[in-house]
């Protein structure tokens, strides 16, 4: 099929601009990212500069993908991430349009690349349990419900990838931030640190410029992972506890 | 040999902690032998740097993996132990492994699963609340640990997190986007490293006591492997330039259950994982007629099970390798399915008859749905159609008992080093590997090394070392972007994986090794003289990156054939046509080849030297493999 593509461009030669681009032979079972490579082979081929992207294990689990595709991060299914769209899902004669994940608190790079690492420090500031090396006890010292393991396990299914922070209107990375909290509020080896994870974690986010939470779950529509909305609500809850029994800690 | 590690630890030298503040050590890498390295040496209190190419640690290839980590815990009391896990990984590694390494690592597993429960990794769990197992091949114990389809993915978080902690404790410095170019040698000694940063381009120098490689492997010199886009070579590579010998190069795993090619533009290929051979079957149509008719309308009578058939004992659940092969003896005899003919099936159809489709979804449902979004094929309603694939390499840099390369103060952990899995790696047993070598075995091991540099304190970069390092990589650096020819650094990675997937694949012979040597000088020559790499080196190149470590990996593949066409026989995931028993299984050469093969570089377009580390087995009685 034939399809045409406008790609936002931003470095090097270019300010920040779509470019148009032709492709005219592509196979329908290609993946969205073999198509581009497709159109950089035919670029370098030009000795024109290729589109960066980012990407690396091309399965969905990784988080290194990104690009939002006609208006939506990680394209047009649910539960995917960009590297498992395959282009059958296209036509014949569509125009793509394809832009990077916007977020004040995610800067470009170049092209379709942007820095994630905002992400990075928000766990940095708590998102772990404290055990050094070596202090564990036996695995099956703490049984866990199975339940309680699968409800943490669907919060821990995060890949960090960051379409919550662009899907949603004011950059705000409560799903994240969230899903990290649940997964260690879950389960008992995360209660010692509970509730300074949740200040200490919250705080990161405020300070790395993402935005407030408005309720649009736009961030749960286009998660890959479909990490629920839920999350955020828990953390809402662990956070006030928190803040009401530090003031109670400092009255 | 079960009290060598106790012994060993208990008399160890150890650095005093208020020394180790004083010691720098630099991590390449932040996989899960990375990330688990980094955190446990900060946690000791060392000075640790840890560099990735990654835009965040989180992202190592590690986390790709699905099916599980084995660990000798006997929680079903089926009989499992240390020595049965250290037995089976020595038989299924077809006696080509140090016994004394795997000996230790079976020792360390039951430890990795406690560590990673404290740190909140999310395991299966049954209804009691107690830990889930799962069998994988090559063992008829269930060890093996997993986090749904995603137990990489649950370990490396656990491990991230943890390296997380030291990084906002102070100990552990991170430098994300930065690569690894070559490692610095002081007087015979590793003294730090040169390092781009993949940002701005600037070159780094970067000081320390001691570096450890856990750059991954590298399956990626065929070009369409499972690994992640980017895994690749080079560091381990510039380090084997360097002096650090490169064990068993040629020893690779090919994966039985991965979805077949579909096209030229392909650029991965993508694993089921292995769990699924506990309730797939695999089979192909015994008429070659029926090889596009409607699996489904196939009857019994009409189908080859030919694992259940081969090998009875084991059957669907035989080693990696034997499927592998098996797969490929289907295919090589006209029975392979759909277009291409390089396929068979994975059946589930006898698991969600007996088990119910609701179980079958519990165990699989994620592999499933990848499988469906891929293929667009349903393999609730229809077979899986799946072919053997590059998947991880047993072989990498020598190191001795201490995980140290052959350069004083250099060490390799995880799929980087050749260490455990002899001639062919069990299912779940490099992850156990990965985070043995890097929570359990190094900090112990470097200790040995660092005890002695207590009083070196901090290594100046401005040494002539360092100078002529950093040129050297400024001048490849800029050979690459001179060259500027018409091809692109990707049409040469392609043309050499198809060598060496044609010659030194699944199945190898000395006609085509030895053309396959001739093949791969002459695409070298033509990518220095007609690769092209756009842009500049002092911005984000990805296009620059990759001529490099396919460069690398150009060097490498020769090494990898002169290594397989020297082992003139067949083990484990080495098989030469020549060394086969009637019935077609691998024939070993005890006599002559037991022993580890490290190789020595002697300078561009020389012959490497061949070292030979004998095997010696003491506690296992060396036996012909057989799964029957
Ligand atoms: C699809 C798939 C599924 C698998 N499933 C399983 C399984 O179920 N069970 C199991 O036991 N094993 C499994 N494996 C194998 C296992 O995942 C790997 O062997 C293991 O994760 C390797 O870990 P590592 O830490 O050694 O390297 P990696 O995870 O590959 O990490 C390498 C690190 O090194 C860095 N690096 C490399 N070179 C440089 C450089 N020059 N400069 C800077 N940084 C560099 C990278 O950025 C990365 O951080 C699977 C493998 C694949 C491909
Ligand atoms: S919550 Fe979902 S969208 Fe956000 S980073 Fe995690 S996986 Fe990506
Ligand atoms: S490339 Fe890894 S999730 Fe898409």
């Amino acid at each position: 099929m034939r399809l045409t593509l406008k790609i936002w461009r931003q470095g090097g030669q270019y300010k920040g601009e779509y470019v148009t681009y032709q492709l005219p032979d592509v196979n329908p079972d290609m993946s969205f990212l073999e198509m581009l490579d497709v159109l950089n082979e035919q670029l370098i081929s030009q000795r024109e500069d290729p589109v960066a992207f980012e990407h690396d294990c091309r399965e969905g689990i990784c988080g290194t993908c990104s690009l939002v595709i006609n208006g939506r991060p990680h394209g047009p299914m649910k539960g995917t991430t960009t590297c498992q769209v395959h282009m059958r899902h296209y036509h014949d004669g569509d125009t793509i349009v394809i832009e990077p994940f916007r977020a004040q608190a995610f800067p470009v790079v170049k092209d379709l690349v942007v820095d994630r690492s905002a992400f990075d420090r928000i766990i940095q500031a708590g998102g772990y349990v404290s055990v050094n090396t070596g202090q564990a006890q036996d695995a099956n010292a703490i049984p866990i419900e199975k339940e309680t393991a699968s409800r943490a396990f669907d919060a821990a299914a995060c890949i960090g990838c960051g379409a919550c922070v662009a899907a949603c209107p004011n950059a705000s990375a409560m799903l994240f931030t969230s899903a990290k909290i649940s997964h260690l509020a879950l389960l008992p080896q995360g209660q010692v640190e509970r509730q300074k994870r949740v200040l200490a974690m919250v705080a990161q986010m405020d300070k790395e410029g993402f935005g407030k939470c408005s309720n649009v779950t736009a961030c749960e529509a286009e998660c890959p992972k479909e990490i629920s909305v839920e999350n955020i609500a828990r953390m809402n809850r662990e956070y006030l506890a928190a803040v009401f029994a530090s003031e109670k800690e400092m009255a | 040999m079960s009290e060598k590690w106790e012994d060993y630890k208990g008399h160890v030298p150890l650095v005093a902690p208020n020394n180790k503040r004083r010691i720098d050590v630099i991590i390449i890498g932040s996989g899960l032998a990375g990330a688990s390295a980094a955190a446990s040496l900060g946690e000791l209190g060392y000075n640790v740097k840890c560099f990735t190419f990654h835009d965040s640690p989180r992202r190592a290839h590690s986390i790709a993996a699905q099916g599980g980590i084995n660990a000798a815990k006997n929680y079903r009391n089926d009989g499992d132990s240390v020595y049965r896990l250290f037995y089976d990984t020595i038989k299924g590694g077809d006696y080509r492994a140090r016994e004394a390494n795997v000996h230790r690592l079976a020792e360390v597993s039951a430890h990795i699963i406690d560590q990673c429960v404290a740190q909140g990794v999310p395991f299966a769990r049954e209804y009691g609340g107690l830990l889930d197992n799962r069998s994988f091949g090559g063992t008829q114990v269930s060890r093996t640990f997993y986090a749904r389809g995603q137990t990489g993915q649950q370990l490396l978080i656990g491990a991230y997190q943890a390296l997380s902690r030291q990084v906002k404790l102070g100990t552990v410095k991170m430098y994300n986007r930065h690569e690894m170019l070559d490692v610095v040698l002081v007087d015979g000694q590793c003294r730090g490293i040169i390092a781009r940063n993949l940002l701005t381009g600037e070159l780094e120098r970067h000081s320390a006591h001691a570096v450890v490689l856990c750059t991954g492997g590298y399956g990626n010199v065929f070009y369409l492997s499972t690994n992640a886009m980017l895994s690749n070579t080079t560091a381990a590579w510039r380090a084997h330039r360097r002096g650090a010998f490169f064990g068993n190069p040629c020893f690779t795993q090919i994966h039985p259950t991965c979805i077949p090619v579909s096209g030229e533009y392909q650029s991965k290929l993508t694993l089921m994982s292995e769990s699924l051979r506990n309730d797939g079957r695999c089979w192909v149509p015994k008429n070659p007629a029926d090889r596009l008719k409607d699996p489904r309308e196939i009857a019994e009578a009409d189908r080859d099970y030919y694992l259940e058939r081969r090998y009875p004992a084991f059957g669907n659940l035989v080693p990696r390798d034997i499927a592998s092969r098996a797969a490929k003896v289907a295919c090589d005899e006209g029975l392979g399915v759909g277009k291409s003919g390089l396929a068979v099936y994975l059946d589930f159809a006898d698991a969600i008859k007996r088990k119910g489709r609701a179980t079958v979804e519990a165990a699989y449902g994620n592999l499933f749905e990848m499988y469906e979004k891929i293929t667009g094929e349903n393999p609730y309603e229809m077979p899986m159609r799946i072919y053997p694939a590059v998947h991880y390499t047993m072989g990498g840099l020598w190191v001795d008992y201490e995980l140290m390369t052959t350069i004083p103060g250099l060490y390799a952990c995880g799929e980087a080093n050749f260490s455990d899995h002899g001639a062919n790696r069990l299912g779940a047993s490099a992850l156990m590997q990965g985070l043995a070598d890097g929570y359990f075995v190094l900090p112990y091991t470097i200790g040995a090394y660092l005890s002695r540099e207590i009083r070196t304190g901090e290594i100046p970069t401005n040494t002539p070392e360092f100078d002529a390092a950093e040129k050297e990589v400024r001048e490849r650096i800029a050979r690459l972007r001179g060259i500027g020819g018409k091809q692109s650094a990707e049409s040469f990675h392609r043309r050499l994986g198809k060598i060496m997937w044609d010659k030194c694949g699944m199945a190898r012979n000395a006609k085509g090794l030895e053309q396959a040597i001739k093949e791969i000088r002459d695409l070298r020559a033509e990518f220095w003289r007609d690769v092209f790499v756009p842009g500049s080196d002092a911005e984000y190149n990805p296009e620059l990156e990759k001529a490099w470590r396919v460069a690398d990996f150009m060097e490498l593949g020769e090494l990898m054939c002169q290594d397989a066409l020297h082992r003139n026989e067949s083990c484990g995931g080495h098989f030469r046509e020549e060394y086969q028993t009637e019935d077609g299984e691998a024939k070993r050469d005890d006599v002559n080849y037991m022993y580890v093969a490290a190789w020595e570089w002697k300078g561009e377009g020389e012959q490497a030297a061949l070292h030979k580390e004998p095997l010696e087995y003491e506690e296992v009685k060396v036996t012909q493999r057989s799964y029957k």
